[in-house]
């Protein structure tokens, strides 16, 4: 094997993840989550749930996302999920998801498909609603959707009332920070 | 405008695009259908003003494909169904 000595780098290109603030608002870059989504194959709803009950994978309804471990998972479309879990442990997530789903779905990679900004504050509607029109403040805990900010396609999930995370494409990365900084530091 | 999706509710038109006539699911077989029933399908649309049966595609959301019942005079939604169950529905997509 070619010896090589690369350092990984996060989506922004750097080696450690950056951590932003902004008065009350918080975004820090993950780069510590593997994923991968995998979809259902047609006509096995029966043996992919009793598969991923085993695993312990969960598959939540519609706009909805839930937080286990060693497997979290947000829904993305019908019969479809992206699942999380550590990237220390599972780098190989989409490995490890084909040997206990089997072919009872279609799993690819998607780790670094993604750029994960976690975003978190007291009150986070001034920032999020200058930004998408899911309307936060209303959303139940656990709502997970896609959404446009600016002209990036993102996901976003409300994981507490004080902290969202946003998936946004990976090329994009610093346009969706961009996006978020200009916003925060225009509402303080 | 707002699209009452099916499984996600009222979402905004700006997350949708548009295809167009619904009569499109209705593809003839091209191995069967003659070069006429082909041409019509690819070429011939009605344009009724009033109720029409259209395709919108949910990009920024669950991309899923919608048949949208849409008045294209006053805009009005009467009904919002996935296009794979309508598909399904004329036997299609089996």
């Amino acid at each position: 094997m070619a010896k090589h000595d690369l350092n990984p780098l996060t989506a922004l290109g750097h080696d450690l993840p950056e951590v932003i603030a902004i008065g009350p608002y918080l975004i820090k870059e993950r780069f510590d989550v593997a994923l991968a989504s995998v979809a259902m194959r047609r006509g096995r709803d029966k043996d992919l749930a009793k598969a991923a009950k085993a695993a312990g994978v969960p598959l939540p309804a519609p706009a909805r996302a839930e937080i286990v471990t060693p497997y979290s998972a947000f829904w993305v479309a019908p019969e479809m999920w992206i699942v999380e879990a550590d990237f220390g442990s599972h780098e190989d997530i989409a490995g490890h998801l084909k040997l206990v789903l089997g072919d009872a779905a279609s799993i690819t990679e998607q780790t670094d498909a993604w750029v994960r900004f976690d975003i978190s504050a007291a009150d986070l509607s001034p920032l999020l609603e200058r930004l998408s029109n899911l309307d936060l403040a209303s959303l139940p805990i656990g709502y997970a959707s896609r959404t446009v900010i600016e002209h990036l396609g993102a996901y976003l999930i409300k994981r507490r009332e004080t902290e969202v995370t946003l998936y946004g494409p990976r090329a994009s990365a610093q346009s969706l920070l961009h996006a978020l900084e200009v916003t925060a530091k225009s509402v303080i | 405008m707002i699209i009452n999706h099916p499984i996600l509710g009222p979402r905004d038109a700006q997350e949708f695009v548009y295809l167009g006539d619904a009569n499109l699911i209705n593809r003839p077989d091209g191995l069967t259908a003659s070069p006429q029933e082909m041409h019509d399908y690819v070429y011939l649309r009605t344009n009724p003003a009033g109720e029409h049966r259209e395709l919108w595609y949910h990009e920024q959301g669950d991309r899923s494909w919608l048949v949208v019942t849409r008045n294209t005079v006053t805009h009005e939604i009467t009904k919002v169904e996935l296009a794979r169950d309508v598909a399904r529905q004329m036997g299609r997509s089996k």
